[in-house]
């Protein structure tokens, strides 16, 4: 049961590292490197403003993400937007995007080690809850809970929405989608921002329990890479069930074999559903 | 027109060209090259680069360093290795052939020290190293005429702590338990290591050994499982990240123990920060005696300088090594790197640290064990340093 939920509390904070890149590169093609650097960034405000003025982490995620959300918006019509006009193929849209977007996480990294170079450190909510006789930190029960809000209020919007349907459509097929009357390029933008503004929360959450850094984005861009290939790029309920399944994987054995072999039994798994499913879990095979 | 504005430009720029000139042959040139990006920016930006900082400000507010009768100030040309040894090879030759610095500084963190010692031993700069922890510390100062080190070695860094435990259990505080961890990373593996037999051998129980990968997003497993072995103490050979997420951890589970120890980064000011109170008792690697006059003054500069507050370890050893430095180029009296280094062997320093001396291009005055009590770090365990408060056990996580 320990086990049980531990994992469960760390697959939802592995969706939260997921969700927004999943959208960026499922829905808008862009392969954004820069994915994890927005993650710090939200930390980097969460703690900035929690040691300045002692506010919430919690508030902070809700100021930070209109902020993110605009911010992307803004990367996406000034920066990628030529990128994608000159594309030809979605190759190619790939190919430019990972280098201007890994260029992007450079200059991300400058400006927070300009702002703080330190660690990003506090506690929040750092206090046992009990489940069942079995004692969890509140923080990560609290963005445990969040996490499913946010997938939850995506999978709704997703499914169930008119702009929702317009998304999924962008993201099996621009071309199609195009034909059909939807304006790829806003879908692509909406995308584009809303999941930054997805992966800023995330930072915003995942700070009150984990110490980062300005360096540490990369470590998350592959860990949100490893669970969006695995679930399938572009399907929301593929990123849950990958960040689930990575997060009971790695307790388990963390737990009952040795902490040392979490990474090999992470890989391990991400290496058996490519064999199996090259697409994904929830990926379409390519027709 | 045109002709005459021409020379007049060509004069003045001239003229600027020979003030410079004039200028620098004032001015000393200190290279510093260390990680403001990447895994260990963050420990360097408590450590290392306010003490360049703090130091270099200093010496020029006095005048600058008297090198023969004639005042020089410093002037510091910084490089960021991105915590990458290839970036730091490349900067320091560029620091060697572009820049022509007269001096560096010592690079952050053990591996860069090492992977850094041939270039700065082929360019015969005095190397004064300080973040770095190696039982291989003779074999290399033999091999590298240039290279000192003033941190300690391993062996010495696990000694004190099965010291601690051995301390504790004649008073009766713990039993023979002890639960272990350790980060799976050069660091981490190597103190485990030299730990493991040694713990044995004084007598002791490992009731649990697990490691870790570097950047484990959940220390609970490793908290829980340790708390299920029902230890006495709790031993952690982590670094900063892990430091903080296990002691988190600890707090949340309540393990309790009358000796806590995580590696690095327990005597950084962001932990106190961050757990305030709670971590009374805690013991780390490091320490600093918070009574010496000369400290108090170091600390009190490093916070108005900088704006940073100093460690309770390797700050202050960090700024000794520049004192060295300073000192020694004034001794000499002269900029010839040989000379300079010859003087660092032969000489011993009055630094904040207490006098200061290497033997064998090695000094053995280090602290090696503090722990936090009534909120400041203190030494408890040394090589050759004077002050160390006495252990308390802990009592709770309040």
């Amino acid at each position: 049961m320990d086990i049980i939920i531990t994992g469960l509390l760390l697959g939802g904070t592995y969706a939260l590292i997921a969700f927004g890149l999943n959208m960026q590169y499922g829905v808008a093609r862009i392969m954004n490197l820069a994915n994890g650097e927005f993650l710090v960034l939200g930390a980097l405000a969460a703690f900035w403003i929690f040691v300045a003025d002692s506010i919430s982490p919690i508030l902070t995620m809700l100021i930070v993400a209109p902020l993110a959300f605009f911010g992307n918006w803004v990367i996406y019509k000034a920066l990628l937007m030529p990128l994608v006009r000159r594309a030809k193929n979605k190759g190619q849209l790939e190919v430019d995007s990972i280098l201007a977007t890994f260029g992007m996480s450079f200059a991300l990294v400058g400006i927070m080690v300009s702002i703080h170079g330190e660690y990003f450190t506090y506690s929040y909510l750092a206090e046992p809850f009990e489940i069942v006789g079995e004692t969890f930190a509140l923080n990560r029960i609290v963005a445990f809970c969040f996490a499913v809000l946010i997938g939850v209020a995506l999978w709704l919007w997703l499914f169930f929405t008119r702009p929702g349907m317009a998304m999924r459509a962008v993201s099996v097929s621009t071309e199609a989608s195009g034909l059909v009357g939807i304006n790829v390029q806003k879908m692509s933008a909406l995308a584009f921002a809303l999941g930054g503004a997805v992966t800023t929360m995330g930072g915003t959450l995942i700070s009150t329990f984990i110490t980062l850094d300005a360096s540490v984005g990369v470590i998350f861009t592959m860990k949100a890479l490893i669970i969006i290939i695995m679930g399938g790029v572009g399907d929301i309920r593929g990123a849950i069930v990958a960040a689930l399944i990575l997060g009971l994987v790695e307790t388990t054995v963390a737990r009952l074999i040795d902490p040392g072999l979490t990474l090999a039994a992470a890989y391990a798994i991400f290496v058996l559903v490519l064999l199996f499913r090259p697409q994904g879990l929830f990926g379409r095979k390519p027709t | 027109m045109l002709k005459r504005l021409f020379k007049a430009a060509a004069i003045a720029t001239s003229a600027s060209f020979l003030a410079v000139a004039a200028q620098a042959a004032d001015v000393i040139k200190i290279g510093q090259v260390a990680p403001k990006s990447g895994p260990l920016a963050g420990g360097a930006a408590v450590t290392q680069w306010p003490n360049v900082e703090l130091w270099s400000k200093q010496v020029n507010a006095a005048g600058g360093l008297n090198v023969g009768g004639k005042k020089m100030m410093v002037e510091i040309i910084e490089y960021d290795d991105k915590t990458n040894p290839g970036e730091h090879i490349k900067a320091a030759q560029r620091l060697a052939e572009v820049d022509k610095v007269d001096f560096i500084i010592a690079p952050y963190g053990t591996g860069f020290n090492l992977a850094a010692a041939p270039i700065y031993a082929k360019y015969n700069y005095p190397h004064i190293g300080v973040s770095a922890i190696s039982d291989k510390m003779p074999e290399l100062t033999a091999r590298y005429d240039n290279l000192f080190f003033t941190l300690g070695n391993t062996t010495s860094f696990t000694d004190s702590v099965i010291d601690i435990l051995k301390d504790m259990r004649d008073a009766g505080t713990i039993g023979n338990r002890v639960a272990m961890g350790n980060v799976a990373d050069a660091f981490g593996i190597e103190l485990a290591e030299a730990a493991r037999p040694k713990i044995k051998e004084a007598g002791f129980d490992i009731v649990y050994d697990k490691s870790y990968p570097l950047g484990t997003p959940d220390l609970s497993p490793i908290i829980k499982g340790a708390k299920d072995s029902n230890p006495d103490a709790f031993v952690a050979w982590s670094y900063p990240p892990d430091t903080f997420g296990l002691t988190e951890q600890a707090i949340i589970q309540d393990l309790n123990v009358k000796m806590y120890y995580t590696a690095v980064a327990t005597c950084f000011p962001a932990f106190k920060g961050k757990f305030g109170s709670k971590i009374e008792g805690v013991f780390g690697a490091g320490g600093v005696n918070q009574e010496s006059s000369k400290i108090q003054e170091y600390f009190k500069a490093h916070k108005e300088i900088t704006g940073k507050e100093a460690d309770g370890w390797a700050s202050a050893n960090t700024y000794v090594s520049m004192q060295i430095l300073g000192q020694a180029i004034e001794g000499a009296g002269t900029l010839d790197r040989k000379t300079v280094t010859q003087y660092i062997k032969d000489n011993t320093f009055d630094t904040i640290m207490g006098p200061i001396s290497f033997e064998n291009q090695i000094s053995n005055k280090y602290w090696t064990v503090g722990q936090w009590q009534d909120g400041k770090f203190r030494g408890v365990k040394s090589s050759q340093m004077d002050g160390a408060a006495p252990i308390v056990a802990k009592d709770g996580w309040n």
